[in-house]
């Protein structure tokens, strides 16, 4: 039932709205809304009920085992969206003069610092508002870096076979080629490829370490080399900066320029897609191209860096700065945890995800890089049981969501047939990871015994398999009047 | 351990099924150079109870002020069910619906949202979401540019009354895309669009861009100069405050044709000012355009026994499918905020949202009569307004704001960031949460800091 059908001519709620408005009368008629919208008429009890009847249909972390790889569904913890949403922070306007904006300018300030430790990256913008505009702002500085040297040549990105979908469609929007670099069979960049790749049109690379496929880029010094030697420069995409917190940075790498996910290693929350947070760090070489506004600190107070300061900006990418209440909780997590617990969170992800590969091995499960060791996510692939049994890893993902346990990360990277990627993260016990592997044994045993149960999987979700054809031939993206309750 | 739930038995265990002795010994693939053992130079870690007190005193040093400031963000009164709802673990905490049959509520949900925008905006179609709206409207200018079959360059006219952040926000987003962006200017005693237009073939333009309410508050002639942009084969992109569209001509009904194109920012609806985010921006277009539309789509749908149901839609112009070939690189979007401006919505119906907005309306013209009652202020733009307006005052905008500070009145925003010749001109916003001794307290404020100013700058002189 959607909040239209249970709609009812002239009911209102009149507490949610100031009563008593005059008509504009000084706004020229032809200038007015003739018609109004078509919005639902229901009291506060019908919303309350109908949200909150909506929201048990979703499965979440705070319901769910989440193992989404690559995207970090860990514990949100609750104290720190307290504090963030108390009512001075929430009440204030983000064009407040400095001196009533000193407690949020200092814990971005402070944000800032921790994430230039934790990046070996010596500044850091806090604007962008998800990894994707992260990703936008580091490959815009890196082309307003070769401009400003007047170097005009650069056209090309190198991106690695297995990258996020993000990275090609990133580096189009800042107007350049794609160049696809592909991944040797231990899962690591194809160095004689990448060689063979570079030269005076390369204006960079984007990488993602460890890469997509749950491993360390083991070579990365010398692709640093490769792409330094030839003029280009490096960006790293921090989707998977949780598994190598406090262990080593992208700076050290060799990294330029970087985007950490707020949203993923600092635990804020996702919010069924978004709010995220995609701050961007740079070494001393792109610093000077960082977007707009950053917080300076003068050791009295907290300050506003705009285009006066920073005339080599790319600019502004939001009309604020960014996704504040997100930095804000960044920063909350970040000082909750100190220095030791940021450390423990990359350690514990690589045990929980190191153990849940194991496991799986011996229980019989194929991993697509089974000599390596797993960084804080792994893959698996029903390639044999796509084979043996017509069984596919949609079926399983399915199949999973009837055992209560949200399904990782399917068919991506693409490069992996039939895959899982497990991202199980370090707030999840030891119980938990041995449940999901009970069922995903059971599963498999179902696939053999009863192949038809998985086949047509989930039987006891709110709906059956959709139908994805019907979604995108039949458009229905609003609710119209005329359709009849029995269509909804 | 904070959020770490292993004993040191588990730890032993899951060691000895890896087969290592440490959990050190799992990090052993990064070469050693490259190692470090420490964040040593980031603090040790806080209690909850000491980062609570520690937040509560932030959080105090920021509050306070009666704000008066609009200028892209807007202080509304938000139905505590909106957050309740919203904060709900099962919304919070879930991410993109990619297994549409355990995110059916989310789905639901955009469905609903985009159906609720769509129908404010006169247009058939809503995306699920952008980041803010200035991003949202830089993303509309990539879209007309593909949309636009018809243009000889990617050339987009531009509003010289658009809120000066937005404009910044499109240099930044779409210039490495080659595309030109000019101005077309306002009028100087209007604030409105100058109704001579420039000359222009057809196919010189991909598209306009309109600002209702424009940056100044003013209130545009709409339907002139979207018939004259489709007369020259350009598309309307319309940048539009949600509450005002309640009361105002929704953007499909501009003109002959309609805008083809509706953007902005969603804050006004549901989400509190929160140091400018998250917000979310939201972008709508005519059917014909579905497929240039960046952003995540819900559908429609039933399941295999028939039954209804919802998925994500029309996934191949996205980058998780598309990657270089995408019509965007947008992938997480503002999920949660949008939940909110549902909720919001629903809560207030199309006449509440009205109420709101002629409140707002009518509020904000007291206090602009008030004013330009008081010797020296001036009204300096003559076009009808809908909550916020223009006063030139006898000194700088700077020098009042900051006197009335001291009131804890945040008065208005001070227009030299627009242009320095406009450095006594305060943009002054009034919504329905003021109330008749709030507008009289500001009033009072302001003619106090007059004299002390005016009489200061005298003895100065």
């Amino acid at each position: 039932m959607l909040i239209f059908e249970i709609s009812a001519k002239g009911r209102k709620n009149h507490l949610q709205a100031p009563r008593l408005a005059p008509e504009a009368k000084d706004i020229p008629a032809h200038l007015l809304r003739r018609t109004p919208p078509i919005f639902p008429e229901v009291s506060e009890l019908q919303v309350v009920r109908h949200y909150t009847q909506l929201s048990r249909k979703n499965f979440s972390i705070d319901t769910q085992f989440y193992p989404l790889g690559s995207c970090t569904m860990k514990y949100n913890p609750r104290g720190v969206h307290q504090l963030a949403s108390l009512e001075g922070f929430l009440q204030h306007h983000p064009l407040t003069p400095i001196s009533h904006s000193q407690g949020y300018l200092q814990s971005a300030y402070e944000l800032q610092e921790i994430l230039s430790h934790i990046t070996g990256l010596s500044a850091v913008s806090l604007t962008p508002m998800a990894g994707a505009q992260g990703e936008f702002a580091g490959v815009a500085m890196i082309r307003a870096y070769h401009l400003s040297r007047g170097d005009t040549a650069r056209t090309e990105f190198l991106v690695p076979d297995a990258a996020h979908g993000t990275n090609p469609a990133t580096a189009v929007m800042c107007g350049f080629r794609i160049k696809e670099i592909p991944t040797d069979k231990h899962g690591d960049v194809d160095l004689n490829a990448l060689r063979a790749a570079v030269g005076p049109h390369t204006a960079g690379i984007m990488l993602t370490n460890p890469s997509t496929l749950g491993v360390f880029e083991r070579h990365i010094s010398e692709i640093a080399k490769t792409i330094h030697d030839v003029g280009g420069l490096l960006y790293y995409d921090g989707a998977n900066l949780n598994a190598i917190l406090g262990k080593c940075r992208p700076g050290d790498m060799g990294f330029d320029v970087m985007h950490i996910n707020l949203h993923k290693t600092f635990a804020t929350p996702h919010g069924g897609g978004g709010p995220g947070s995609g701050p961007v760090a740079a070494n001393e070489r792109l610093k000077p191209f960082l977007p707009i506004p950053t917080v300076g600190y003068d050791g009295d107070h907290y300050y506003w860096l705009t285009e006066k300061d920073c005339p080599q900006s790319i600019g502004r990418l939001s009309a604020f700065m960014g996704n504040a209440g997100i930095i804000l909780r960044a920063n909350i997590y970040a000082r909750l945890l100190g220095h030791e617990g940021l450390c423990r969170v990359s350690e514990y992800a690589t045990l929980n995800a190191n153990y849940l590969m194991a496991r799986l091995q011996q229980a019989g499960f194929t991993l697509a890089f089974a000599d390596r060791r797993a960084s804080h996510e792994f893959i698996i692939t029903f390639k044999k049981e796509a084979k043996t049994m017509g069984i596919s890893a949609k079926d399983i993902a399915k199949r999973l969501l009837d055992y209560g346990v949200h399904a990782p990360t399917t068919y991506f990277p693409l490069l992996v047939p039939e895959c899982f990627l497990i991202e199980p993260t370090e707030t999840e016990s030891k119980e938990e990871l041995d449940n999901f592997i009970n069922i995903l044994m059971t599963i498999l045993k179902e696939a053999k015994e009863s192949p038809e149960l998985v086949k047509q999987a989930p039987h006891t979700l709110p709906v059956r398999r959709l139908d994805d054809l019907k979604a995108a031939r039949e458009l229905d993206l609003t609710w119209h009047k005329s359709k009849k309750p029995e269509e909804a | 351990m904070p959020f770490i739930p292993h004993t040191e038995d588990d730890v032993k265990t899951m060691l000895h099924a890896i087969g290592v002795n440490s959990i050190e010994d799992l990090f052993d693939e990064i070469p050693q150079d490259l190692r470090i053992n420490n964040l040593n130079p980031i603090a040790p870690g806080l209690t909850e109870m000491a980062m609570g007190r520690d937040m509560k005193a932030r959080a105090e040093r920021d509050a306070g002020l009666a704000c008066f400031v609009g200028a892209g963000a807007y202080e509304h009164h938000i139905p505590a069910a909106v957050w309740q709802i919203t904060g709900r673990g099962e919304f919070l905490t879930a991410y993109t619906p990619y297994q549409a049959e355990a995110s059916q509520g989310t789905l639901q949900l955009l469905y609903e949202y985009q159906s609720m925008m769509a129908n404010l905006m006169g247009l058939e179609v809503s995306n699920a979401s952008l980041y803010d709206g200035a991003s949202a409207l830089a993303e509309a200018v990539l879209m007309a540019v593909r949309a636009n079959t018809h243009a000889k360059e990617p050339r987009i006219l531009i509003a010289g009354n658009l809120h000066p952040h937005y404009r910044q926000t499109i240099e930044a987003l779409v210039r490495p895309q080659g595309i030109i962006l000019e101005t077309l200017p306002y009028n100087d005693t209007t604030g409105c669009l100058e109704t001579s237009r420039p000359k222009i073939d057809n196919g010189d333009i991909a598209a306009v861009v309109i600002a209702q309410p424009n940056f100044f508050g003013g209130i545009e002639e709409v339907d002139g100069i979207t018939d004259w942009a489709h007369q020259h084969l350009a598309l309307v992109i319309a940048v539009v405050n949600p509450i005002a569209m309640a009361l105002l001509k929704e953007p499909g009904a501009w003109g002959e044709r309609g805008a083809d194109i509706v953007c902005g920012e969603g804050q006004p609806l549901g989400i509190p000012l929160a140091s400018g985010g998250p917000y979310f921006g939201f972008l709508c277009t005519k059917m014909e355009y579905v497929r240039q539309m960046p952003g995540r789509l819900i559908g429609r749908t039933v399941d295999q026994n028939g039954n209804p149901g919802f998925s994500l839609t029309l996934q191949a112009r996205e980058q998780h499918i598309r990657r270089a070939k995408a019509t965007s690189n947008i992938c997480t979007n503002q999920g949660l905020a949008v939940t909110a401006a549902t909720i919001y919505m629903s809560l207030l119906g199309a006449s509440g949202l009205a109420d709101v907005a002629k409140a707002s309306h009518d509020h904000s013209s007291t206090l602009c009569k008030a004013l330009t009652a008081l010797p020296g202020m001036r009204l300096r733009f003559n076009s009808p307004c809908f909550h916020e307006f223009v006063i030139e005052c006898p000194c700088t905008a700077k020098a009042l704001i900051h006197t009335v500070l001291k009131d804890n009145i945040l008065a208005g925003l001070d227009l030299s960031l627009m242009s320095p010749e406009l450095d006594r001109c305060l943009l002054i916003c009034v919504t329905e949460t003021k109330t008749a001794q709030d507008i009289n307290a500001y009033v009072q404020a302001i003619k106090r800091a007059l004299q002390h100013l005016t009489s200061s700058l005298t003895v100065e002189d």
